[in-house]
């Protein structure tokens, strides 16, 4: 009986699905909106990655908004996993006791090996959202990819909760009054044109658009770290 | 080109849909939801490719003048972006919550909690 519904369900969505898919017909040109972005932004903003300029210029009171969606999850997740922690999730562990057996040979080496490389990337990413494909919220979680590799790889590796919240508050807080900059030295709140904006492509280049890059990177970077902390048992 | 990918995310949907239905783990049930997350990004990517276009990223391959007629639609990539970071957001959550879920009732099959049913 269960099983004939969740068939019926899943076989009308695939009807409408399908139909959807049949009825699709791949775009020809750029809708005017689309066109719009793809023009304005290597004229106005001076950068070449047209996505890096929509999320950090046009559509960045959106990427604010979601930074303090991640920011809000930290410590939700802090929340639901914190407070009674000591007493129910550590007492079993200590009884059993072997839970927590260190790591092989083979990952602690490849930690030491692959975390510096890790970092590097990530700087990368975060440095050249402007010109190629990368930004701020890649390289964050690139960075929080070594911090994961860092807590797999060593039981005794603790992760520095309080330097990671005083360095993602105070990107914040930059983030935020590069925004108000923008208003005064600006058209518009989080507006990049509030620096020169260089030549076209080059390293320092797009106006602000690669420091808020920068802070977007390391305020992204620090709360996945915090929320994989917490998930450690 | 576009119709293939549409169908693989419209079928991760899918999969994704039959797997919640089905399972009873609390974590199957957050891995099904991940998959139509994952499918639905997909699907928003494939709307806005346009006819043999490239990544609307500007360099040698891609001057100033061709790239209106020859860059994908950058907004759904933008877009997809900010619903990958979202997405992470809810399944840490929802993970929490597994955490706590099994802490209290030592199970993660989903009918051991029948206290919200209705």
């Amino acid at each position: 009986m269960r099983r004939t519904f969740v068939v019926l369900v899943v076989a009308l969505f695939g009807l409408v699905f399908a139909s959807l898919v049949i009825a699709h017909n791949e775009r020809q040109s750029l809708r005017p909106l689309a066109e719009s972005y793809v023009e304005l932004v290597p004229e106005e903003l001076g950068a070449p990655n047209v996505i890096t300029g929509i999320l950090l210029t046009y559509r960045a009171f959106d990427t604010l908004g979601e930074v303090a969606v991640l920011f809000m999850v930290a410590a939700g997740v802090g929340l639901v996993l914190g407070a009674s922690d000591q007493q129910s999730r550590r007492s079993p562990r200590k009884v059993s006791g072997s839970s927590s057996r260190p790591s092989s040979e083979i990952v602690q080496s490849g930690a030491q090996i692959l975390v510096p490389l890790i970092s590097i990337f990530a700087a990368y990413i975060i440095m050249n959202g402007h010109r190629s494909a990368g930004g701020g919220f890649q390289g964050g979680a690139v960075i929080a990819s070594g911090v994961l590799l860092l807590v797999l790889a060593s039981t005794r590796y603790r992760v520095n909760l309080e330097f990671l919240s005083i360095t993602e508050s105070a990107a914040g807080v930059l983030f935020v009054l590069t925004g108000i900059a923008g208003l005064i030295f600006a058209g518009g709140f989080l507006d990049n044109r509030m620096l020169p904006l260089g030549q076209f492509g080059a390293f320092f280049s797009a106006g602000a658009i690669p420091i808020l890059s920068v802070l977007l990177g390391v305020k992204v970077g620090c709360e996945l770290s915090v929320i994989i902390d917490r998930f450690r048992a | 080109m576009s119709n293939v990918v549409l169908a693989t995310g419209l079928v991760l949907i899918l999969i994704g849909l039959w797997g919640m239905l089905t399972h009873r783990n609390i974590l199957r049930i957050i891995i099904a939801f991940s998959l139509i997350g994952t499918g639905t990004h997909i699907v928003i990517v494939a709307i806005g490719y346009v006819t043999n276009g490239t990544a609307p990223i500007l360099d040698r391959a891609l001057t100033l003048s061709e790239a209106p007629s020859r860059a994908v639609d950058p907004i759904p990539s933008a877009l997809v972006v900010t619903a990958i970071v979202i997405g992470l957001a809810v399944t840490a959550v929802m993970l929490a919550y597994a955490i706590r879920l099994y802490e209290s009732k030592k199970t993660l099959s989903i009918d051991a909690f029948t206290e919200s049913k209705w």
